[in-house]
């Protein structure tokens, strides 16, 4: 997995197809694991986006935003304010959120990236903290308060009425010219999204900016004397990444047109980090990886209750069985924070580069362990690759 | 135009209390080696910190050519020209060695801020031959995809001189070029020094090894307790009084 190739087009377009395949085939391969349902591979896919973009900022320049929730936030109260006001189309809804995002990803970081390393953090969680008590305040005659913003009949929806669509009796959903944002079609609407977004991203990886990112990241003092001014790159990767984040909120209002200020608090910001941390920063697809990991535990391992722990060691005498399942409940249900926590904690300290790292580890034993066996056909493999 | 690139004019320096360098008047003429030495603590790191721009001095001014370099951040400064290697190396440990010279290379075509994000480093094909060109140069070719944080102190040393002059700078600082190398780093360095010099690039080195100093420099100043006590070619140098006095204790070199 070391980044020290300079990977050619041509891979770049093998990683593109992989990567398109596997996420449109997940309907198919996710349903052995129970996970083939649309709601959840959507969110497979938002959390995705937010998380790829996360890393283009922690990924590649190091800083740690603990704040980034504000920009989804933002992103979900633009596009539902988009579909009231203006259509139901999901295409404005995603246009409006990603400038407004990115303004006020330019407003955040203009003060925060004043200050770097735990500063930085402090400035971000500050301003994501302000935004959130804001909505419940002040703003409610934006955010519409505790209740959360929400579609409502008479909404103006200006296009929609000029193009002639009018309400029907029920409330209007979002749509792309008529595509349901819901469901199977809700899910490759954000697939194609993701498709592209991680195109952009690669792109950036492989740019030579996204090379002065990651030069920042391993000594920023050597960038000042080597003729950078750090600041307007720093500030670019922020509004990026802020971005994208306004993105994955407004297709968060797409699958579920409701926007409520609980999706700026701090745990929030603080998911993304554990994402994007679990499936390796700075690698370029670990934020994928650990976005699908935790929404899977969050979605799966939650729903598990005691009665289907029970079924599950029903092979077992009826009080042993009563006995496993109260130990395993801990970890399941309610409890799947503290699985995900323990995992967390496990992958930090045994691999500090994430999921990534692990899979590169097994990848090279495999390699090297099949390479022995060859000896004898002394055929070279290339002896680093770009992961 | 002035024959100086580098023209030092009154320069103090205090820190609170403590004058690091008072009254400095230095002068490097174009295409020369001049090298600064002093006992430790005479101030030639400071002076050097105040050249290229992260100390700001309290009195006095410094020229390159005909620019003002006094108030200017330390990225200005090297965009004007002025490329400085460190006495602990100052290389980016997490990319590769060729990744770490195309970074000032880049710097040098592109200025210090240039958004071309959706450009691909595999098609900079300019920048990835002159880096590995540089790499070349320093002997460093064969390791050009290790991570740089990977190598040796004085391999280090060699790439950080590869970052530098792949910018091509009009002024060359270098702070212990050879600090803590071994007699065949330390030779393998001078040769490659001596290689530069020939390609007419200006140089200010701040050395403490006598041997370095004596096969490089055309001219030297001696610093000692902030002030510039001596200056020559190295034979004046070596046989002033006032040198011999403060700085070798008497003893002869």
């Amino acid at each position: 997995m070391s980044n020290t190739q300079i990977a050619s087009p041509k891979q770049d377009l093998i990683y593109m197809l992989v990567l398109s395949a596997v996420v449109l085939t997940m309907p198919l391969w996710l349903q052995p694991f129970g996970a083939a349902y649309p709601d959840l591979m959507q969110k497979f896919m938002i959390f995705g986006i937010f998380a790829i973009g996360y890393n283009i900022l922690f990924g590649l320049t190091g800083y740690l935003s603990f704040g980034h929730a504000a920009f989804l936030g933002v992103g979900s109260y633009t596009a539902v304010w988009c579909f009231k006001l203006l259509s139901m189309n999901v295409i404005p809804a995603m246009i409006f959120a990603v400038i407004l995002s990115g303004l006020f990803a330019l407003l955040i970081g203009f003060v925060s990236l004043r200050r770097s390393g735990i500063y930085f953090s402090i400035l971000t969680l500050a301003f994501a903290q302000m935004s959130y008590n804001l909505a419940y305040s002040v703003l409610t005659p934006i955010t519409n308060g505790e209740t959360g913003l929400q579609l409502t009949q008479g909404d103006a929806r200006v296009l929609d009425r000029m193009s002639g669509i009018e309400a029907t009796t029920s409330l209007p959903t979002p749509n792309l010219f008529g595509i349901e944002g819901t469901g199977y079609s809700g899910f490759y609407i954000c697939a194609a999204l993701l498709i592209v977004s991680f195109f952009i991203y690669l792109r950036i990886f492989r740019s030579p900016f996204g090379l002065k990112l990651r030069a920042i990241k391993s000594n920023q003092n050597r960038m000042n004397y080597t003729g950078y001014n750090t600041r307007p790159y720093l500030m670019t990767a922020f509004v990026i990444s802020g971005m994208y984040a306004g993105l994955a909120g407004s297709l968060l209002a797409v699958t579920d047109p409701l926007a409520g200020a609980e999706r700026m608090q701090w745990t929030a910001s603080g998911e993304v980090v554990l994402i994007t941390i679990l499936g390796g920063a700075g690698t370029l697809i670990g934020p994928l990886l650990g976005a699908g990991i935790i929404k899977y535990f969050e979605n799966i391992f939650s729903a598990f209750n005691d009665q289907v722990l029970l079924n599950a060691f029903s092979f077992l005498p009826d009080w042993l069985a009563h006995v496993f399942a109260s130990i395993v409940g801990l970890f399941v249900g309610e409890g799947w924070h503290l699985t995900l926590g323990l995992v967390f904690m496990l992958i930090v300290i045994f691999l500090p580069g994430g999921v990534m790292e692990g899979i590169t580890r097994l990848w090279r034993l495999v390699r090297n362990r099949s390479k022995s066996l060859d000896k004898d056909e002394k055929e070279q493999q290339p002896s680093t690759r770009e992961v | 135009m002035s024959d100086y690139i580098l023209d030092v004019t009154d320069v103090d320096k205090n820190f609170g209390g403590l004058r690091a360098l008072s009254d400095i008047n230095l002068r490097v003429k174009k295409g020369t080696v001049h090298a600064i030495i002093g006992p430790n603590g005479a101030g030639k790191s400071t002076l050097l910190n105040v050249i290229v721009g992260r100390l700001a001095p309290n009195r006095g001014r410094v020229l390159l050519g005909d620019e003002v370099l006094t108030g200017k951040q330390p990225y200005e400064i090297n965009q004007l020209g002025v490329a400085r290697v460190f006495q602990t190396p100052e290389i980016f440990p997490e990319l590769s060695l060729l990744q770490n010279v195309m970074v000032p290379a880049l710097a040098k075509r592109d200025g210090e801020f240039n958004l071309s994000f959706l450009k691909s480093l595999f098609s900079e094909r300019d920048i990835l031959d002159q880096a590995e060109h540089m790499l070349e140069d320093v002997g460093l070719i064969e390791h050009k995809d290790h991570l740089a944080g990977s190598m040796s102190r004085g391999d280090k040393r060699r790439l950080e001189l590869a970052m530098c002059l792949s910018q091509q700078p009009k002024l060359f600082l270098l702070d212990e070029p050879t600090a803590g190398m071994s007699r065949h780093d330390t030779n393998r360095t001078i040769d490659l020094l001596k290689r530069i010099k020939a390609r007419g690039m200006t140089k200010v080195i701040i050395e403490h090894d006598m041997h370095v100093v004596f096969s490089l420099a055309d001219r030297i100043s001696v610093l000692a307790q902030g002030a510039i006590i001596a200056e020559g070619t190295p034979e004046e140098v070596r046989n002033d009084p006032k040198v011999k006095e403060a700085y070798l204790g008497g003893e002869t070199i």
